[in-house]
């Protein structure tokens, strides 16, 4: 298993579906951050076979997990302070999502109107559907260039 | 502040005090022809629609108000490339209410983050058009009497007809609705509302032919096959006529049936059958102007007392 440095102070992302890593960093704008950051992809997992895995070594309180849960249900977060895992959960999927993803029906007023915020609305709990606050068009994850 | 955005933002006691008030505009026009005297209606009509854009404006006018406003894009600042926000964060120091009409989903819901006034969105794209659904609605209940018990057949395009899914919505929450949904195969009422009305218990059947159900109606709403809702011109001339509803059919139908129709109509309702005391789609544009008058009010928080002085309270 490849082996990348424990972290003393930071958030690990943990039971990341394989492929999704990658996902939940850009979601998460971690292109942004000056912090070491450090994604692993397919990881060994007993559970789930494949997993990725995110390593983030900053302040915990500075990155908005919020959007996670929209991304991959699945996903554990643990808090590192000082070396020692101090809290792991799950975060509820968000009754709101603000800024994040952007809407797909080309028939949207937010794919021409300047500086509008992009807010979905979490439409169905069992399904985990979300819908654009202002078309209620469904969001469906596009194929992205990354 | 208070907006129309989809039909569903009137709570039906809301909606009954509502269609209380456009029927005693109808009965006593003149105890309201100063209600709101001084007070102006923007019409920003991003594209043309003329029988919205009058109709809204004839309900002011016969309020005693004054509208100002656009028709089209191309007539305005929007051809500058203004955005809506910006629009309405103007026409907010003009105006007391505005109306507006976008040919992109969501575009009244832009005006109201930012109105200081009330909007009434008259049609966001494919969107929503609540204020022609209040007009089926007050419709219905001045020909019926009341707005349950009932079965509604729709007919034509069932699959892009914004009208007939708001008034889906719209109808849904009264007791004993059952619905009808007249369609050809490729214009079938969209799954998902077929799975909000199972949710919800409520009765409906399907049929492809309009003689084998008319008999059963209480209400038929006729709707037109739209060209530019199609991406190849063989499919629409192949569907455009599947209905014609003419003599032969209505005589199969009650005698206390009505035809419903948002207009406007092309070949699907025969001009033959115009004459027949159950064509109610020129009534429907008469109620649609009070539906407007009492919406107007209601939004403006503006009361007309029995001896015609007028009391306008804010509106949370
Ligand atoms: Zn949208």
């Amino acid at each position: 298993m490849l082996n990348v440095g424990k972290i003393e102070n930071g958030i690990v992302l943990d039971h990341i579906h394989a492929g999704r890593g990658m996902s939940i960093y850009h979601h998460l704008q971690l292109n942004k951050l000056e912090c070491p950051v450090a994604i692993i992809k397919n990881a060994r997992s007993n559970i789930m076979g494949k997993k990725d895995i995110l390593k983030i070594e900053t302040d915990a309180e500075s990155i908005n997990l919020d959007v996670i849960p929209f991304i991959d249900p699945d996903v554990t977060v643990n808090i590192i302070r000082n070396g020692e895992l101090v809290m792991k959960k799950r975060i509820q999927l968000p009754k709101e999502i603000r800024n994040v993803i952007r809407c797909n029906n080309p028939r949207c007023i937010t794919t021409i109107e300047q500086g509008i915020q992009h807010i979905f609305y979490l439409a169905d709990t069992r399904s985990n559907i979300y819908r654009c606050r202002y078309c209620d068009e469904k969001y469906t994850e596009q194929e992205t260039d990354w | 502040m208070r907006h129309i955005l989809t039909p569903l933002d009137f709570k039906t006691q809301e909606l009954d005090a509502l269609f209380d008030l456009a029927a005693d505009i109808e009965a006593n026009p003149q105890k309201y022809a100063n209600a709101c005297r001084g007070k102006k209606l923007a019409t920003l009509f991003y594209e043309p629609s003329t029988r919205t854009r009058l109709s809204t404006e004839t309900a002011m006018l016969n309020l005693g108000g004054s509208t100002m406003g656009f028709s089209d894009a191309t007539s305005s600042s929007v051809s500058k490339g203004e955005s809506v926000a910006d629009t309405i964060r103007t026409v907010s120091c003009f105006a007391d209410i505005a109306a507006i009409r976008h040919p992109k989903e969501g575009a009244a819901m832009v005006a109201t983050q930012v109105s200081r006034i009330p909007i009434i969105n008259c049609g966001d794209g494919g969107h929503q058009h609540p204020t022609q659904t209040l007009t089926d609605m007050f419709t219905i209940r001045s020909l019926m009497g009341r707005l349950n018990h009932m079965t509604i057949g729709l007919c034509g395009d069932l699959k892009f007809g914004r009208t007939v899914h708001s008034l889906i919505d719209a109808m849904s929450r009264y007791e004993g609705i059952r619905f009808v949904f007249i369609s050809p195969k490729e214009l079938r009422i969209p799954e998902y509302i077929f799975e909000r009305l199972d949710e919800h218990d409520i009765q409906y059947d399907e049929f492809i032919k309009l003689e084998d159900v008319i008999g059963k109606l209480d209400i038929l709403y006729m709707t037109r096959v739209q060209r530019e809702r199609f991406f190849n011109e063989e499919d629409y001339v192949r569907l455009k006529d599947f209905y014609v509803l003419n003599k032969r059919i209505m005589r199969k139908a009650k005698n206390n049936m009505f035809v419903l129709h948002p207009l406007p109509r092309v070949n699907e309702i025969s001009v033959e059958v115009d004459n027949d005391p159950r064509a109610a789609y020129f009534r429907q544009v008469q109620y649609g102007v009070y539906a407007r008058m009492a919406l107007i009010l209601t939004l403006l928080g503006i009361h007309v007392n029995e001896d015609g002085t007028v009391t306008q309270t804010p509106v949370e």
